[in-house]
């Protein structure tokens, strides 16, 4: 028996698999590039550019409209609308517009009669450059002053008068990278024409709303003359926020130029030059803390590489300063954000969305001050702790949810942490080569999209007159279990079995201006504007019901068994069908937008999310201390993901996150040269984990409580908070480092990601042996 | 005259009349069969997703391998048989397999999926590599979403089976077998397939300029990334004497045909560092095809095999016109992209030395992941040991010059020398003259020569029975 209050919890916590994973497992379910092609297919591939920084002065396609196969080439002049593929500032071209502004993009659009053909003759551009000086790192725009908006500042209290007055003070810098996607499916779009100029684009993407925007744009259309469609992704992190749109519209741009349809799909290194990764950053810190590691000032500064366009940097770097406290008071605090443009690939959106870099920072803070104290690094993380009369925010949002104290307190004694952490000092004082380390780091992350208007879902249940249920809603499926969470939403309601709800695309032509499935929201929003949609039709049923069997509309029961309407007991497909015959719509959408929310940017204050999500996670690692080479060897981990709507789901993202995470801090390098070109571009030399890379054990517990907010049946959002998990990992490494001079007071210089080279590099100058020079 | 390209697939004889030997069998599954379950995650062989099964006439029995069909050449399936994600539960039901993978998470986005049923349904059917441990079998595959968790789980629920007879397939692989070598033409693209040595000379000496493909784990990139046109290509996976591999109490002898995952075991038996990393040499798709000779015979200065094998005295030899020579493999990387093999010469076969009991033998391959990747440098010693002096040293090292290369000045400090830690050091330090490695995505110069260093001083630790891998270590328990 469903609840009409959508904060009750359902039944139980029913761990149904995913929708399709049967047609994952069979090999049937079908992503873009599955799709039959029609015969008359062309396929397109981008000219890509070769230089960083350049004015064009020139593009000879001679040689690739006469390659064979070619049936038309195109450049930023034949687009008949706005040449602008950007999610918000206006500044991302579908092809160059003048100015090669990164290595990789988009010059012309070649359409061919096959994928191998297009490829080729994208190949044979004859491209005169006059070269401009490139900004390629962050210093380099630091030095030019290039940034995409001005710095930002969040601040509470007089940090420099903190600093100057605590009884310990450090300083430190370290850096991190970025790091791919490495969704399996690679970028891809079919546009197919329709009648009076109007184009359907099946599209790989998170924002099939955006899509259809950008569409519109660069065609001159309306929003109602293009209708995206997405089934599913085969993996997105982000990376098909704002990043799918370049695709979509080169094949929307030939199918209305040509009148045929038209395939993009990247190849894998294309994919990964042309794309945009998550945000490299560099921290500055300068911390004044007491004798059992308190920290009472905190200067923090961020540096990101942004790229080449704004993208949704503003976003991402706000993110990373909202994150910069984790779970910790920090009573005087200036947070500096400055976001550098760059001559590269635009950095974009990735699981955690600026959250990993800015908690980073932080929790490479507190190693530092443990180390400088000679303290447990979670003795100084728990002395920190929010806590009551200590649970403001630097941006004025009073934790109120916080259950990271007990949260942590659990893992530490079900992880045993302090035997544990005893045991590996003994290994290490009797091992010379290898080095183990152990670390507990908390994750608290913030719930909703920081642009507050973005935090609202539509959705549309239709219920047929044979009681089978189409639900349809805006949020993408791209592997997280976002349909069937919502799926069985809407069977409660009805109190339905999960069969009977059928899931279908994601189209914008059933549900208008959505948001990105992203922020971790899919299921906050979605599930809830589902709930409301399906409840919309229940009370018409349940209304319908107690006029036919003269009854009162409260004694109408939907139950497994049954409707129950007084002393009538009818199926859900009887009662559908009744109230088809008795003219009553089985038709509605829903609605939801997220309540109590409001954020002043100008003064980076107020209350950006509506909840905070929790975790925390012990790792233990082993280092070869004469190669830099480590294992992660176990992992627990305790995670908070409200009353669950799924475990099943859940603990798959909480697994598949973390491993993530430690890919981002250990073998992920991007690696560009001197001329600012991706070398780092296909699986062969950018390395995400494998089977092996796995801690061998790695034993994940939910925690058991509901949310404090009335979010749908009182869960918690999932997809992006546990790949900060992977924090502990990095600092594991930190500690095993440490061990080849346990007596220096000092965390160890490391960087991440953790590669050998960085560890050994690491390792000689904390034993002050430094490096060999270059 | 061009011969068709004929395979088994599901029991259908699947013939194309006009291959282009250069096309890829992802690309004829997904655009000309309709089987669009084999997925292209990279095209390149590192990623797993296209996984399928190719069985091929073993005996009385049928051999499967895993391979990545976005590097197989059509022309490498001719009288095979071919086992696709569609095959498994053409029924309409799922395998127990599929079922338990559904069931319990394996699969997130699904995309990778098809790749990792296929490489653990092939473990199930008693595939090459079975008795490989769970997470080797599926090194070669990636999934961005799980964390592998649920795959290793369902792996585990369904252990290796072995082979299965099946002679019905016997029968039908029979009888497609081809008798001769097979030649044709596409555009003017020639191709061959001889299928006997004979044919091979024959072939190599009408066409010195032809390029040899074995399993094409290194020639199909230059297809699906080089975009680059092949004019001339000989075959040489079927000719029966270049993928021989014969063990006896002088060594191994392996025809440069003979591909990675049969060499594995005889090679580990030779000891058991190169055992390891043999077993870290790509993903087991990538050794299902790439040969020990293709290895060698590319001339990669970051080429797995050869620091090892050269280390171990092994010889290399080649065929061509004026007929069979032999060489210390050392000598046949001249410089980088630059080998001692004469216009229609062909590599066909190495020998390894059995190393004595009593060798100090320490192989060691560093990368930015253990498994499926590319070294950043790769070091083999062999040091022989005469009454607590060093009598003899055989050191070469991958990824620290533009070819594999012995390390001379090393050798000469330990020659002659006691082994004692102070020998060691001044080896280790003797390195610096023998290398000047470059700076590269993989690491840079500074890190291969202090990592050189030190996996000289980790074999005399090892040798001193201090624990030395991370690979060998568990959890503490506390």
């Amino acid at each position: 028996m469903a609840e009409r209050d959508s904060g009750k919890p359902v039944r139980a916590r029913p761990s149904l698999p995913h929708d399709s994973a049967l047609l994952h497992v069979t090999g049937t379910a079908r992503y873009v590039d599955d799709v039959a092609e029609p015969v008359d297919m062309l396929h397109l591939a981008f000219g890509q550019g070769a230089q960083a920084h350049a004015r064009i002065a020139a593009m000879d396609l001679d040689a690739v409209r006469a390659a064979p196969g070619v049936v038309a080439v195109y450049t930023a002049a034949d687009i008949p609308g706005i040449n602008d593929v950007s999610p918000v500032a206006g500044d991302d071209r579908l092809m160059a517009d003048g100015t090669a502004i990164h290595v990789g993009q988009p010059l012309f659009l070649v359409a061919a009669t096959s994928h191998l053909a297009a490829r080729k003759a994208a190949r044979l551009g004859r491209i005169t450059y006059d070269p401009l000086p490139p900004i390629l790192s962050i210093e380099d725009a630091e030095a030019a002053g290039s940034a995409i908006e001005p710095a930002q500042r969040m601040a509470r209290g007089d940090a420099p008068a903190a600093l100057a007055g605590a009884p310990h003070r450090l300083s430190g810098r370290f850096a991190m990278g970025g790091q791919d996607h490495f969704y399996l499916e690679g970028q891809v779009a079919v546009a197919t024409p329709h009648e009076h100029g109007q184009v359907h684009v099946l599209s790989s993407t998170q924002h099939p709303s955006e899509v259809q925007h950008l569409v519109a744009k660069v065609l001159g259309l309306t929003h109602a003359d293009v209708t995206v469609e997405v089934r599913r992704m085969g993996g997105a992190f982000g990376g098909k926020e704002t990043q799918a749109a370049l695709f979509a519209a080169a094949a929307a741009l030939v199918a209305g130029l040509t009148g045929r349809p038209a395939k993009i799909r990247a190849d894998r290194d294309d994919d990964m030059v042309m794309t945009g990764k998550r945000h490299e950053f560099r921290v500055d810190f300068d911390v004044g803390f007491d004798g059992e590691g308190r920290i009472l000032g905190l200067a923090l500064a961020l540096a990101s590489r942004c790229g080449a366009t704004v993208d949704l940097s503003p976003a991402i770097n706000d993110r990373a300063m909202f994150h910069a406290d984790n779970c910790y008071w920090l009573p005087a605090v200036e947070i500096l954000s400055s976001r550098l443009k760059t001559n590269t690939v635009s950095a974009t959106a990735f699981r955690g969305f600026g959250g990993p870099q800015g908690m980073l920072a932080i929790e490479r803070v507190i190693e530092a001050v443990a180390a400088h104290l000679g303290l447990d690094s979670l003795a100084v993380r728990q002395a920190n702790l929010y806590a009551p009369g200590r649970d403001v925010t630097p941006y004025g949002m009073t934790v109120a949810d916080n259950i990271a104290p007990a949260l942590i307190d659990r893992l530490r004694t079900t992880a045993r942490y302090d035997a544990r952490r005893a045991a590996i000092t003994a290994f290490n004082a009797r091992s010379p080569v290898l080095k183990r380390g152990i670390a507990l780091t908390p994750v608290k992350f913030g719930i909703s999209f920081t642009t507050t208007h973005l935090n609202q879902a539509g959705a549309l249940v239709l219920a047929y007159a044979d009681g089978s249920v189409q639900v349809n809603h805006g949020g993408t499926e791209m592997g997280q279990g976002l349909m069937v969470k919502v799926a069985q939403v809407v069977a409660d309601v009805f109190a339905l079995p999960i069969a009977a709800v059928r899931i279908t695309s994601t189209r914008t032509d059933k549900v208008p201006n959505t948001s990105a499935t992203a922020a971790s929201s899919g299921a906050d929003l979605n599930g809830m504007a589902a709930h409301n949609a399906a409840w919309a039709i229940r009370d018409r049923l349940a209304a319908f019901a107690a006029r036919a069997f003269g009854c009162a509309e409260a004694d109408v029961r939907f139950t497994p068994a049954g409707v129950i309407a007084g002393d009538t007991v009818l199926s859900f497909a009887d009662l559908c069908r009744k109230a088809h015959m008795g003219r009553v719509s089985l038709a509605a959408t829903g609605f939801y937008a997220t309540p109590d929310i409001a954020y002043d940017r100008a003064a980076h204050h107020g209350r950006p999310f509506y909840y905070f999500a929790y975790g925390a996670a012990v790792s233990e690692v082993i280092v070869d201390t004469l190669t830099g080479e480590h294992r992660v060897l176990a992992v627990d981990i305790l995670h908070d993901v409200g009353r669950s709507l799924n475990p099943a789901i859940d603990l798959g993202q909480i697994e598949g996150g973390f491993v993530q995470g430690q890919g981002w801090l250990t073998s992920e390098e991007l690696v560009f040269d001197a001329a600012g070109r991706l070398l780092t571009h296909s699986p062969a030399t950018y390395k995400i984990p494998t089977a092996s890379d796995r801690a061998a054990r790695l034993a994940i517990a939910l925690w058991d409580g509901d949310n404090t907010q009335p979010t749908i049946h009182r869960s918690k959002a999932v997809g992006e908070p546990p790949f900060m998990l992977a924090i502990s990992v990095f600092a594991a490494i930190g500690q095993a480092i440490a061990a080849v001079a346990p007596d220096r007071r000092a965390l160890p210089d490391l960087d991440a990601p953790a590669t050998p080279e960085r560890v050994l590099a690491a390792i000689a100058a904390h034993r002050g042996t430094p490096a060999r020079a270059e | 005259m061009t011969d068709p390209v004929r395979f088994l697939l599901d029991g259908a004889v699947i013939e194309i009349a006009d291959a282009d030997p250069t096309g890829t069998l992802l690309d004829h599954l997904r655009t000309r069969l309709g089987r669009t379950g084999t997925k292209e995650g990279c095209a390149e062989g590192d990623c797993g997703a296209c996984t399928v099964l190719v069985g091929e006439l073993a005996g009385d029995g049928v051999a499967w391998r895993a391979v990545n069909a976005c590097i197989q050449f059509l022309p490498m399936l001719h009288g095979r048989a071919l086992m696709t994600v569609e095959s498994l539960s053409r029924s309409g039901t799922p395998t127990p397999l599929q079922a338990t993978m559904a069931a319990n998470g394996a699969s997130q986005c699904g995309f990778c999926t098809p790749g990792f049923v296929m490489s653990l349904h092939g473990r199930g059917i008693g595939a090459v590599g079975r008795e490989l441990p769970l997470a080797d079998v599926i090194a070669g595959n990636l999934c961005r979403c799980t964390g592998y968790g649920p795959i290793l789980a369902a792996g585990e629920a369904h252990p290796p089976g072995p082979p299965r007879p099946d002679p019905a397939l016997v029968a039908a692989l029979r009888a497609i077998r081809p008798t001769r070598g097979l030649a044709g033409q596409f555009g003017e693209r020639l191709w061959f397939a001889p299928r006997a040595l004979s044919e091979l000379c024959d072939v190599m000496a009408a066409h010195p300029d032809a390029r040899l493909v074995a399993g094409a784990t290194d020639v199909g990139l230059w297809v699906t990334k080089g975009l680059r046109g092949i004019d001339k290509l000989v075959f040489v996976a079927d000719v029966p004497e270049l993928t021989r591999i014969a063990e006896s109490a002088e060594g191994v002898h392996l025809g440069a045909a003979a591909r990675y995952a049969d060499a594995h075991a005889p090679l580990a038996r030779l000891h058991p560092d190169l055992g390891e990393l043999v077993r870290r040499i790509g993903g087991l798709q990538v050794r299902n095809a790439g040969t020990v000779g293709g290895n060698i015979a590319n001339g990669s200065p970051i080429g797995d095999g050869p620091p090892a094998l050269i280390a171990l005295g092994a010889e290399l030899t080649l065929r061509g016109p004026e007929g069979q020579r032999t060489l210390p493999l050392e000598a046949y990387f001249l410089d980088y992209g630059k080998q001692d093999r004469r216009a229609g010469e062909f590599v066909e076969s190495v020998f390894v030395p059995r190393p004595a009991a009593d060798d100090v033998i320490h192989i060691a391959k560093l990368s930015k992941r253990f498994d499926s990747d590319i070294s950043a440098l790769c070091g083999a010693f062999r040091l022989t040991l005469r009454e607590g002096t060093i009598a003899a040293a055989r050191i070469a090292f991958g990824g620290m010059a533009a070819t594999p290369r012995r390390a001379p000045a090393c050798e000469a400090a330990l020659t002659g020398a006691p082994f004692t830690a102070e020998t060691i050091e001044r080896a280790a330090a003797a390195l610096a003259a023998d290398y000047a490695p470059l700076s590269d995505l993989r690491g840079s110069a500074a890190y291969r020569l202090d990592a050189a260093a030190n996996l000289l001083r980790r074999l005399w630790h090892r040798t001193a029975g201090t624990p030395v891998s991370v690979l060998d270590a568990e959890a503490i328990d506390g």
